[in-house]
């Protein structure tokens, strides 16, 4: 007898507005199996998962849980029916304990709160094989342990079948490899597993079948054995796409930025970037690594100009750029673009026009008390055609776009401007592959003109692709630079997480100190 | 000396009298903003509960009669907000400021309406016999204390019972621990199953209720006559919606915030007869502007409120999703 499927979606159709999310979409999962559902930014993925998940209600399709037909109407109906979604952006009360995280959904036991719930949570956790704290606050926990405690909480609510969404997309790599060993465990357990991802190597490692959808349509199913990157990318994408990065070889400057013992604090007033030294040549690029808030936002804001700093130095070509306003700092071609996670909230004014966040840094070069829009225009119109950028018109607001044009728009305003250094955080967060290649073609173009490049990422596979050297922080202390050739995921992972120490590798070289600074020189020609 | 002992007897039995209206506003709002709605019809809402709960218990003749309107005419404002902001996803803040001037309006609108047949507070013994004080056994004989905080009438008592209950309920039951989880994070508590729109509903008509009941106080305090020009309420429900943050949005807090706040705002009336009784020490109080006495309670929720808005979010009791409305389908 055929082994009954889980979950099975047939013909599921969703629409916003004039907009169709999911179109005609079929999908099964059967217990103790690992599907993966992979497909581009805006395919349509996490759409289809909240439907499972209670959040939006299909328009036409059906969905069968254990082969009998369910209607889930609300979060609670698909608690009830076994489902559990982990969700990209998680689902937890910061100021809660983990303890009360879980509570909140608990039916069974009563009204009043009770001190035993931690050690009932506690129990339960150590039952599935997770070690957690009930009584810490969710606002003192890293993004791995939020996303354990998600998983718990769906594993306690009794979930046979268990949703991710990028689960990865935070994490180091050996949290991944952690994460997939439980994945495996819940697997063998009997339990289904769907995990959204757009990473390939991930989806051959962890998966048994893959789905795919693209622009919302359902393209196949495919078996994890009997594929490979190069065709998983052809179902996603729709054609072939060239799968490397280049690392052109260029000839290096002198120093165009140099970094030395540069000590910055946080909003909370906690050491955010602590006595760090590195240095940026022109026709370089600098990755940044490390895992999320080890201080790459303070640093990036630091250079810009929008955060004070509390010792050290920053020298732009041999000039003191410390104490300078964010307007200076522009004028002497230091160029910053920050993505920050929720991707529309810095550098551009969503609801304004191409052309108006052209104009957002130059507003000042007008003549008289109106704002001529003919010259942002004219900018606007280029980018779009150089990057090509998909958009109805030059005058379309920002958040209509796609977040791939929406990030091609920042970085177009940000080289229109004609930098010689580049410093640019997750500049492909949230992008799929073939918007994640423009923007590196992008940055390797620069970095051909001589533009020094500073490149805090996410993905270590890239970073090492792409990049001349890495650095790697954690805790706001750099653990070394690395030569992006001679270095492994591996490696940069111990790093990141502190076990690894390569700053004083050399000792007559230290890192991120430049043998022909101009530091030195500069200081030489003030005395 | 017997003189000045009475004189600050009177001055702290009246910070207690005077001020538990706020005391109400104050729980009741800490309750609505916990399920992350920011109500500034405060006032207007206070105003409604005092109007119809004292002329149905003048009517009834009966203090319970009273309450109950109060609670419940209020209740109808948290309603009408809740529909319009839940259900309707209308702007709070807008909505807020309409049902103060709507609670207010309708108070003038009938007050005046009823005119000559306003019904006068000693045409109702129960009223008159529910606002009378009750000393407590025991804890009324301490010296000065007792009488300031033990003989003070019924309402006050319930005040102080209401405040600590809700601390209670907010703090250790489930309920009330799903009810801060909708305030913090909505989609949270919405993923694990916690109806937001039904908690919403009910802690708007719940707290809204509440600060009915200070209302209902304030009429009782004015001895419920009717004035065309001032309202019982008098800015009650403005200083109210400060105090929640003064209380960090903790209800037993808020009787301390109302004390500190009471003590500023009746010294206005004492200053006089302290720096009488007090001739040595509080003198100079005579000296100082009356004007400037009147301004203080202001001036000091100024200051706290500058001083709240600094400290650190961590500590902060303040809801997360306060004043964001909650659509479950928002991409």
């Amino acid at each position: 007898m055929e082994q009954q499927y889980a979950i099975e979606m047939r013909g599921i159709c969703k629409s916003f507005g004039s907009v169709a999310a999911n179109k005609d979409i079929n999908l099964n999962v059967k217990p103790g199996e690992i599907l993966a559902l992979l497909g581009e930014n805006g395919s349509g993925k996490t759409t289809l998962m909240n439907m499972l998940s209670g959040i939006y209600k299909p328009d036409s399709g059906s969905i069968l849980v254990d082969g009998r037909e369910v209607s889930i109407n609300s979060p609670e109906d698909a608690k009830k029916l076994g489902i559990g979604m982990v969700h990209q952006h998680f689902k937890l009360v910061d100021v809660f304990s983990a303890a009360d995280n879980i509570w909140l959904g608990d039916d069974k036991s009563g009204q009043v709160l009770k001190k035993d719930r931690y050690d009932v949570i506690r129990d339960m956790a150590q039952k599935f094989g997770f070690d957690i704290d009930p009584r810490k606050k969710v606002y003192n926990m890293a993004v791995s342990e939020k996303q354990t405690l998600e998983i718990v909480k769906v594993l306690y609510y009794g979930a046979k079948i268990i949703i991710l969404d990028e689960p990865t997309a935070v994490l180091t790599v050996q949290e991944t490899a952690k994460l997939f060993d439980v994945l495996r465990r819940m697997k063998a357990e009997g339990h289904a597993i769907i995990i959204i991802t757009h990473k390939l190597n991930e989806v051959l490692e962890i998966s048994d079948r893959v789905a795919i959808l693209r622009k919302g349509e359902y393209i196949t199913t495919v078996d994890t054995a009997s594929t490979s990157e190069q065709q998983l990318t052809e179902y996603m994408v729709g054609r072939k796409v060239e799968l490397n990065i280049d690392r052109p070889e260029v000839d290096k400057t002198r120093p165009l930025l140099e970094i030395r013992d540069l000590t910055i604090k946080n909003d909370e007033g906690a050491v955010a970037i602590d006595r760090v030294n590195f240095y940026i040549r022109g026709g370089e690029i600098l990755g940044v690594a490390g895992i999320a808030g080890c201080g790459q936002k303070e640093l990036c804001e630091a250079i810009a100009g929008l955060r004070p700093i509390e010792g050290g130095m920053m020298i732009h070509q041999g000039d003191n750029i410390v104490g300078l306003s964010p307007k200076a700092i522009l004028a002497k071609g230091i160029s910053m673009s920050f993505i920050p996670e929720d991707r529309l909230g810095m550098g551009l004014a969503p609801s304004m026009s191409i052309t108006d966040n052209m104009l957002l840094k130059k507003y000042d070069q007008a003549k008289g008390p109106f704002v001529d829009r003919k010259l942002g225009r004219a900018e606007a119109r280029q980018v779009i055609a150089d990057l090509e950028i998909v958009t109805p018109s030059t005058e379309t607001p920002v958040r209509r776009l796609s977040g791939g044009n929406v990030q091609k728009v920042l970085l177009g305003r940000e080289i229109k401007s004609g930098p010689n250094v580049i410093v640019t955080a997750y500049p492909v967060r949230g992008l799929d592959i073939n918007s994640s290649y423009a923007i590196y073609n992008i940055l390797n173009t620069q970095k051909k003109d001589g533009v020094g490049i500073l490149f805090v990422g996410e993905d270590l596979d890239v970073m090492i692709d792409l990049c001349d050297k890495i650095m790697v922080l954690c805790h706001g202390r750099v653990m070394g630079v690395v030569h992006a050739h001679k270095t492994s995921k591996e490696e940069l992972g111990l790093m990141m997480t502190g076990a690894l120490d390569l700053s004083s590798k050399y000792e007559d070289k230290p890192a991120g100190i430049a043998r022909d600074s101009r530091i030195e020189e500069s200081r030489e020609v003030e005395e | 000396m017997n003189d000045s002992v009475s004189v600050l007897t009177l001055f702290l039995f009246n910070i207690v009298l005077v001020n538990i209206p706020l005391l109400y506003g104050t729980v009741g709002e800490i309750l609505v903003e916990k399920s992350g709605s920011l109500d500034l019809g405060v006032e207007g809402t206070m105003a409604i509960g005092a109007i119809f709960g004292y002329l149905a218990g003048c009517a009834a003749d009966s203090l319970l009669v009273g309450l109950a309107v109060s609670f419940l005419t209020a209740g109808l404002c948290g309603l009408l907000f809740a529909v319009l902001t839940v259900s309707f996803q209308a702007n709070q803040n807008v909505t807020g400021l309409t049902i103060t001037t709507f609670g207010l309006g309708l108070y003038f609108f009938v007050g005046k309406g009823i005119g000559e047949k306003w019904p006068a507070m000693t045409s109702s013994s129960a009223l008159v016999d529910g606002f009378a004080p009750v000393e407590l056994p025991l804890l009324s004989k301490i010296p000065m204390l007792g009488k300031a905080f033990f003989s003070q009438n019924l309402l006050v008592y319930l005040g102080i019972g209401t405040a600590v209950l809700v601390w209670w309920y907010l703090h250790c039951t489930k309920t009330g621990l799903r009810l801060r989880a909708v305030g913090e994070n909505p989609g949270a508590a919405d993923s694990v199953g916690v109806n937001i729109v039904l908690y919403k509903f009910a802690h708007l008509i719940a707290g809204s209720g509440i600060m009915g009941l200070g209302g209902f106080y304030m009429a009782l305090y004015m001895s419920g006559s009717f004035e065309g020009s001032n309202c019982w309420i008098n800015g009650y429900g403005w200083i109210a919606i400060a105090l929640v943050i003064f209380a960090n949005w903790n209800p037993v807090l808020a009787i301390l915030g109302t004390l500190v706040f009471g003590f500023f705002n009746t010294l206005q009336i004492y200053a006089g007869a302290l720096a009488g009784a007090f001739p040595g020490a509080l003198g100079w109080l005579g000296s100082v502007p009356p004007h400037l006495l009147k301004a203080l309670p202001f001036l000091i929720t100024a200051i706290v409120l500058i001083a709240s808005s600094i400290r650190a979010r961590e500590g902060s009791g303040q809801p997360a999703a306060l004043g964001m409305n909650y659509f479950r389908e928002e991409r």
